[in-house]
């Protein structure tokens, strides 16, 4: 069984998609790059699906393994190849694990990876950058298998530290433009802080178990009970830390919404289905270190509580399309910490495998909208879309149906597991159960909120005329032709944009009708079963219908205000709570005045005078000082003056004569001093 | 007989001779005969010590000298007028650059 299915090829089709495009593909033909492009998700994807199925069909032929539902109790299958690190007591593996999470998460990854890179064919064809775009976008990919394939804590953060660096160029990708290549600096340095946090953690891990392997960690701990709090407590924080980093969670989000200067689809990709999610999916492969720290749980449950609020606020009067999808995108994330702070991991990576395809979808449609109004993102100067571009517009309808908790679409079971979930956690539970509530108001309104901006009414694309001008010319270096043909009539994007558009919101609608009970039951074995799983159903019910009335009061809200938008943001009465949102609570302006000022000033104080002025400067004078004095002695000698130059030599052929002809030895003898010398 | 030390001594004090005026004499000219004074008194010694120990190289030695000290003299007194012509001064303090 082991080494039949060919893991290692997941991420090295990707790589090798990345080499050949990455020194290659600027002399190659575009037609070319593309193929090579799409292959390696493609392959990838094939990869995966095939593992599963050899996994699935294995168990079935099996006599021995019990009856066939018994299923997929071979998982977690190891693939190793060979040692990495082998010092000591220290052996670490280059390991891939298959289990279920990890199964679920390739096929997110490879699978909506596909999806992205077909439409990154339309939305980027005109870029001159085409070839860097997709080299770029297989390394996230091969990071990022890397990532959720690893079988230890090491492996992981190479993935991790690789999808940091995918992210950075990417966001970075039109980086003539100072704003784009400022995001990109910002998303880095900011996962810094997390990835330090995560690093520490590893470090713990390997000084109190000796093993950075998850498997045996768990089997560690599951062997010890009595090991609570302390440092394992420790090692869930500081894996949060990371965590909170690579997931845009508080208080360490602020990259996210910068990262939308990228191209739409990355953010799609990267910003939203996938790689934001790594800390979940963090959080729930090491869930056994968790579950033994109560209080790390409730740690994560209110930073994820708090994110989904916090982020849902902010984007009730955010007025970028891209950027309300980013704070939106935030908040799910919030929700998926929620589910992981109350144990519930398998609801957690529901509502991650739902939130890859709605939000995947959102972002792709809004790429679309963008690419129709030839780069405008500003939802003010938008509104008529549906008549120009219908596909798109039924294609986010459903995408915001769905992100709202409409009945039968994917995000109202898994967002109702994750609430359900919190609600049975004590009396804490009920709180994050309220709080999680009302930020599912909060989402239906802005999302129909932005549905209503961009779609309906009547094209308001006048409105604003000069900032739009502005705005092409900022971006008319890197797309040239784009706006120039088509700036003034929308239109509908081409057809391999479309396509991953409609089979996204085929996902989007039927993703969730496995059910949150049956993929529990299927991610037991990699994730643990929720103690208290009580079937109450009436509670269930109740809950429900609570948390689809308030997504309908919150479309209701968006439909009465923002029916009849005619360019006056009606939010605006409520004047106090209005200027907090928009200016995101000052959060920005803290962290600027109470973190990057004052390590600014510090590093430019050590820069400037310490480096460059006490230590460069110090030793150019040293230098300097020390030749121009040795200089004015020496220059005394060189006086030019021929007598002077006489004296010298007569005085040096009077002192070696004196050294030839005394006998020192003798000399130094008769006053006392013997040198030691062997001649005699 | 005469011993070899006169000559020694008439050869040490030539060469002081020499050494004194080098140091001492201001005029370029007077410098350069210095010089030559301190050539002919070491060759003195060359010629008494060939004469001692019965050899010969001491003597082709002194010839070699008489003849680096005429290609000298002939140099020297060319720079010496050079020197005239362009600074109308033989004193050796004023000529302290190495330019004309």
């Amino acid at each position: 069984m082991n080494g039949h299915l060919y893991l290692w090829l997941i991420p090295a089709l990707p790589f090798a998609g990345f080499l050949l495009n990455g020194i290659f593909g600027a002399r190659l033909p575009k037609r070319l790059v593309t193929v090579i492009a799409l292959l390696a998700p493609l392959g990838s994807f094939a990869v995966v699906l095939n593992a599963g199925a050899t996994v699935y069909l294995y168990v079935s032929r099996c006599s021995l393994c019990g009856p066939p539902n018994y299923g997929w109790s071979i998982l977690p299958l190891v693939e190793s190849y060979g040692a990495w690190i082998s010092a000591g007591f220290l052996h670490i593996d280059v390991s891939f694990v298959l289990d279920q999470l990890s199964l679920v998460m390739l096929l997110v990854v490879t699978g909506v990876g596909l999806l992205i890179h077909i439409y990154s064919v339309g939305y980027m064809a005109d870029d001159r950058g085409y070839w860097r775009y997709f080299s770029y976008l297989n390394l996230f990919l091969f990071f990022m298998t890397v990532l959720v394939l690893a079988g230890n804590a090491l492996v992981m953060f190479v993935g991790w530290e690789g999808v940091g660096l995918a992210s950075y160029l990417l966001i970075g990708f039109w980086f003539q433009k100072t704003t784009a290549a400022d995001a990109g600096k910002k998303a880095f340095v900011v996962n810094r802080i997390g990835d330090f946090g995560f690093l520490i953690g590893i470090f713990l891990l390997l000084s109190t178990f000796g093993t950075l392997t998850f498997t045996e960690i768990g089997a560690r701990l599951a062997a010890t009970p009595s090991m609570q709090g302390g440092v394992v407590t420790a090692i869930a924080l500081c894996l949060l830390l990371g965590a909170t980093g690579k997931s845009a969670q508080l208080p360490l989000y602020v990259w996210l919404p910068d990262a939308m200067e990228g191209p739409t689809p990355v953010s799609a990709l990267i910003h939203a289905a996938t790689m934001v999610t790594a800390g979940v999916y963090m959080i729930a492969r090491t869930h056994t270190i968790y579950d033994h720290s109560p209080f790390a749980l409730l740690i994560v449950a209110i930073v994820g509580a708090a994110t989904a609020l916090f982020a849902a606020t902010i984007a009730l009067v955010q007025t970028d399309i891209k950027r309300v999808l980013a704070y939106s995108t935030i908040s799910q994330l919030g929700y998926m910490f929620l589910a992981c702070g109350v144990a519930a991991y398998s609801a957690g990576i529901f509502h991650l495998m739902t939130h890859a395809f709605f939000k995947a979808l959102l972002f792709l449609a809004a790429g679309s909208v963008i690419h129709g109004l030839g780069g405008e993102q500003d939802l003010r100067k938008m509104g008529g879309l549906r008549k120009h571009m219908p596909i798109t517009f039924w294609t986010m309808t459903i995408a915001v149906f769905t992100i709202a908790g409409c009945p039968f679409l994917a995000a109202f079971y898994s967002k109702d597991a994750i609430l359900f979930a919190a609600y049975q956690q004590g009396t804490s539970g009920k709180i994050f159960w309220l709080i999680g509530w009302l930020t599912a108001g909060l989402t239906a309104f802005y999302m129909f909120r932005l549905w209503y901006l961009a779609f309906q009414g009547e094209s308001r694309a006048g409105l604003h005329g000069e900032d739009d001008s502005a705005f092409v010319h900022a971006r008319s270096d890197t797309k040239l032709t784009l706006e120039d043909e088509h700036h003034h009539t929308p239109h509908e994007s081409p057809r391999s944009m479309l396509a991953p558009l409609v089979i996204l919101a085929v996902l989007s609608v039927i993703g969730g009708w496995i059910g949150a009970g049956r993929f529990a039951a299927f991610l037991a074995p990699a994730v643990g079963t929720k103690t208290a799983e009580a079937a109450n159903t009436g509670l269930e019910w109740t809950l429900t219908g609570l948390a689809v009335s308030v997504a309908f009061i919150g479309w209701f809200v968006a439909h009465r205000l923002y029916r009849n938008y005619a360019g006056r943001e009606p939010l605006e009465a409520a004047s106090l709570p209005y200027n907090v949102l928009s200016h995101k609570y000052w959060v920005e302006e803290i962290y600027g005045a109470l973190i990057v000022k004052p390590i600014l000033a510090f590093s430019r104080f050590v820069l400037e005078m310490l480096v460059d002025f006490a230590i460069l400067g110090g030793l150019a004078w040293l230098l300097a000082g020390t030749a121009s004095f040795g200089g004015a002695l020496l220059q005394r000698w060189q006086s030019g003056n021929l007598r002077s130059y006489a004296a010298w030599l007569a005085a040096g052929a009077a002192a070696l004569l004196l050294f030839a002809l005394v006998p020192w030895t003798t000399v130094l003898a008769n006053v006392g001093i013997h040198l030691n010398t062997t001649g005699h | 007989m005469i011993p070899a030390s006169w000559y020694l001594l008439l050869s040490a004090a030539l060469f002081s001779i020499g050494v004194i005026g080098f140091l001492i004499k201001r005029n370029l000219i007077t410098v350069f005969m210095s010089i030559e004074l301190m050539l002919n008194g070491v060759n003195l010694s060359f010629v008494t010590f060939a004469h001692q120990w019965h050899l010969v190289k001491g003597q082709i030695f002194v010839f070699f000298v008489m003849v680096v000290a005429a290609a000298e003299a002939a140099v020297g007194l060319a720079i010496i007028i050079a020197i005239f012509r362009t600074r109308a001064t033989l004193a050796v303090d004023r000529i302290d650059l190495m330019k004309l």
